[in-house]
């Protein structure tokens, strides 16, 4: 299982693997936000929030169909179900691989990005510990979509379409995390919320997973 | 002894009425009587709701929509119920009309959905000012509708039937939790921007403290979706069943 998670993050650190193209995705994001809404300062700040959190789960979703995606068409994922290994452990391995990949790059340069939308500290703070906790979630679930739609030819447009309705919760926490920091207000209650999420997702989703990944191979 | 025994043999003869076979000859026998009583209901409730009932003090004749709206809303969310029920027989049954059934709710869910969603602006337009407001329910409804459009597209998009079957039961099944979740989530974040107002209005207006005027022909109302939703959901597992069929024999010529 350490060996997968290990080769895996391997396959996306190298070139052509796609890592840092969802940093990269993240950055445009919010340099296109100050020309849609216009320079306005405390415009921006006010929005800040929102859209940072928005950025990173669309970040997170650019890379969701090479989870699985890669493995299927080679032939490798029949090896990973073949091995006494259990297809619940290969979804954890490669969820936590996308994560640290993804998910935690993201939460580290979120506050960087913050500081462009005008964004206080404090809310920045909040901002990477709720992208620290939540992205594990948009991990997770992102992996299950994919998992989901392996066998579809083109199927990335179909994962985002399964996939994004299933965020709304973590997002929800997420951005009103960052958005009771910014008023100065506590913003503990979203943060343990969004944590149980990930919590719940990392306790249902591998048996939902390996049950689609069993299908998918059938 | 004895109990156990009859409550066995019904528990069987309930099962047996998922036998695609049997299936087919008890809807096929229900189906005309079932569509006769959908219309006297819904015709009936809607005629004496539209036209013999009083206008509301506040919101003139408005109020009417009420008839189409409430039960709609209430089918939108017995359909989701019902796919999930639907997922969860089929694998752990195997029942192929549990998951049909399942696949037929889901075009009339998310129907439901849209007309509870159109008559709500469309009542809120002159009520409310607007035709949208962020509001718990109407948010939930709006989601309620995405998952409806995944699970539908995720049938769609797969070609082999009982991988597609399996697959989207899964996605019933986390799907469910996470549109529970999602009604909560909605509700904490709502709070923290409106003041509940509007809220209380819909509360106000759809609840206890209605008149029997308009209690009784919205009750016959609502029965009339129901029974509309049972006909529809029937008639489409029936279509599913014969496309099925269909291929089957497709498949069975192509071999000879």
């Amino acid at each position: 299982m350490i060996q997968l998670f290990m080769r895996d993050i391997g396959l996306a650190v190298r070139s052509g693997g796609g890592f840092g193209l969802a940093l990269i995705f993240f950055l445009i994001v919010v340099v296109l936000i100050p020309f849609a809404l216009g320079p306005d300062q405390s415009a921006l700040a006010l929005v800040a929030p929102g859209v940072l959190w928005l950025g990173a789960l669309l970040a997170c979703l650019l890379s969701l169909d090479r989870i699985f995606g890669l493995d299927y068409e080679d032939g490798s994922l029949d090896l990973l179900a073949s091995s006494p290994l259990p297809l619940e452990s290969v979804y954890i391995a490669k969820a936590a691989a996308h994560w640290l990949t993804t998910g935690l790059p993201l939460a580290l340069a979120a506050p960087l990005l913050g500081v462009l939308l005008n964004l206080s500290f404090d809310a920045g703070m909040a901002l990477c510990f709720s992208l620290l906790l939540g992205t594990p979630a948009l991990s997770l679930i992102g992996a299950f979509g994919a998992t989901l739609t392996l066998g579809i030819k083109r199927g990335g447009l179909l994962l985002s379409l399964l996939v994004l309705p299933l965020y709304v919760p973590t997002l929800i926490f997420g951005a009103q995390a960052v958005r009771s920091a910014s008023l100065g207000q506590p913003f503990d209650v979203p943060l343990v919320l969004i944590l149980a999420i990930s919590l719940g997702a990392v306790a249902i989703l591998p048996f939902a997973s390996g049950a689609a990944l069993r299908i998918n191979l059938r | 002894m004895n109990s156990t025994s009859t409550s066995k043999r019904l528990w069987d003869a309930f099962w047996q009425l998922a036998n695609p076979k049997v299936f087919m000859g008890w809807s096929g026998r229900w189906l005309p009587w079932l569509v006769g009583l959908t219309i006297l209901f819904l015709g009936s409730g809607l005629i004496w709701g539209f036209f013999f009932t009083p206008d509301d003090t506040r919101q003139g004749s408005t109020v009417k929509i009420i008839y189409l709206h409430v039960p709609a809303a209430l089918m939108a969310i017995n359909g989701y119920l019902l796919m999930f029920v639907g997922s969860l027989v089929w694998l752990i049954r195997r029942q192929h009309v549990s998951v049909l059934a399942a696949k037929a709710a889901a075009p009339v869910g998310m129907t439901m959905t849209l007309i509870a969603l159109a008559t709500g602006a469309i009542w809120g337009q002159p009520m409310w000012g607007t035709y949208w407001v962020w509001d718990p329910r109407l948010t939930s409804f709006l989601i309620l509708f995405l998952f409806y459009a995944g699970y539908i597209a995720l049938w769609a998009a797969i070609e082999d039937d009982d991988t597609a079957a399996d697959l989207t039961s899964v996605l019933a099944l986390v799907g469910s939790v996470f549109a529970l979740l999602s009604r909560y989530a909605v509700l904490f974040w709502s709070q923290g921007l409106h003041q509940g107002t509007t809220v209380n209005l819909a509360d106000g207006a759809k609840q206890e403290n209605i008149s029997n005027v308009f209690f009784q022909p919205l009750f016959l109302s609502m029965a009339g979706f129901g029974l509309l939703f049972v006909t529809l959901l029937l008639i489409g597992t029936r279509t599913e069943l014969r496309r099925r069929r269909l291929k089957v024999l497709q498949a069975r010529e192509r071999m000879q």
